[in-house]
């Protein structure tokens, strides 16, 4: 039950959206897809779910080419942000329709969730503001029961009161059927407890696919006094720095050690700052 | 409920460490049953591989217990047992802080037994 996806590479013209791209799905873990703006997020999950085509590469599901292969494709459900419905649809429709594609459609459970989330059933598709659109996707990704779900900018537009039920709705959909899950988005900060595995994308490119636990246990930030600080990691790799005044703040690569010299403060390093300064220190090479 | 965990351990650390929390101040009774991984999840926006990795490490200490397809519960003596944890960690865990943080004021040694004489007084 695994998703192999095999040196993916794909063009539009003269631009490089993917660049032999390989990387595997275990089944039943939550993944997190990171990466700026055009690094080729999108258009990967695109082509898992045979909805663009690979240059080159494969993508096997359960050990299947999705190739023309509809029973492979349909293990997959994509949220994205395109509309695959019929533009004069209406909710309830909508629902009733995608039934006929994902015969493991939960509609009565899409339709519980609609009311929580105060969708209305009557609306056309097209007819709904940039959030109700992305809860309406949400309803339907919560309720098709694939054994692999493929988020894509799930929460975009939602507001606080919102993004947070569907996060809490998604655990309790996850703890209760377990099911493979990649959430690709940029409020890293939001997601990062619920991710065990996260894999960075950047420029077509895969740069890191780690276990969170062991991505985010490579390295600390210490910061104090700059003196203080210089001395503490001056045998040590620094991935960043950065001074406020007197204050420095060093981000060191290796085993957080047990204790700092008194004066210090030693912290883990959180997700979305390690994203951050991986896309710095990149941006640092390139130039 | 998110905010509540802070970066500088890892979560499930900081899970294990609420339950604990919990069972010393009696918000988890003995022989209570504990909230489950898939609410513990739930609750606090985790994997619930970290919440069970989290409720293992008390289940391990001998502070949990799990009744089959019941759940999770405290078990009878937790609470002594971490009280007493936290004695013997009383030391490590506030005294020497204490300590640094005068050091570092230049705060004596007999005038930090005297700031201590007169908390004792103000109790």
């Amino acid at each position: 039950m695994t998703i192999e996806v095999k040196n993916i590479s794909k063009n539009f013209k003269k631009t490089c959206a993917l660049n032999g791209v390989s990387f595997s799905l275990e089944p039943n873990k939550i993944y997190g897809l990171l990466g700026n703006n055009g690094a080729g997020k999108t258009t990967l999950l695109n082509i898992i779910t045979g909805r663009l085509l690979a240059d080159s590469g494969t993508v096997e599901i359960d050990g299947e080419s999705n190739l023309n292969n509809d029973n492979a494709l349909s293990k997959c459900f994509l949220l994205s942000a395109d509309n695959l419905y019929p533009s004069d649809m209406k909710v309830s429709g909508a629902y009733e329709a995608t039934k006929l594609f994902q015969p493991q459609f939960n509609e009565q459970y899409a339709r519980e969730l609609a009311k929580r989330f105060e969708l209305p059933l009557n609306r056309k598709i097209t007819a709904l503001s940039t959030g109700y659109a992305s809860i309406f996707r949400l309803t339907v990704a919560l309720s098709v029961g694939t054994p692999y779900l493929l988020l894509d900018e799930p929460v975009l537009g939602l507001d606080a009161q919102h993004r947070d039920l569907f996060y809490k709705l998604l655990i309790e959909k996850y703890a209760e059927n377990p099911c493979t899950i990649v959430i690709s988005t940029h409020l890293i900060g939001e997601v990062a407890n619920l991710l065990e595995q996260t894999i960075i994308i950047r420029d077509g490119r895969i740069i890191q696919n780690l276990p969170n636990e062991q991505m985010l246990s490579g390295g600390y930030t210490v910061s104090g006094p700059a003196v203080a600080v210089g001395q503490f990691v001056a045998d040590k790799k620094i991935i960043s720095q950065s001074g406020l005044g007197g204050l420095l703040t060093v981000c060191v690569q290796g085993t957080p050690p047990e204790r700092v010299p008194a004066g210090l403060e030693l912290s883990r390093l959180n997700l979305q700052d390690y994203f951050i300064q991986l896309m710095n220190k990149e941006d640092g090479q390139n130039e | 409920m998110q905010a509540n965990f802070s970066a500088d351990r890892p979560i499930f650390l900081q899970l294990a460490e609420h339950l604990e929390a919990g069972i010393a101040s009696g918000a988890y009774f003995e022989e209570g049953q504990v909230p489950s991984i898939t609410e513990f999840s739930v609750a606090y926006g985790i994997n619930p591989a970290t919440a069970l990795k989290g409720v293992n490490l008390l289940v391990e200490a001998g502070l949990l217990y799990k009744k089959r397809g019941l759940g999770m519960f405290v078990v009878s003596g937790a609470r002594d047992k971490l009280l007493q944890k936290r004695r013997e960690k009383f030391l490590e865990d506030f005294v020497q802080p204490l300590f640094n943080e005068a050091r570092h004021l230049g705060i004596g040694a007999d005038e930090l037994r005297q700031i201590i004489e007169r908390g004792l007084l103000e109790l």
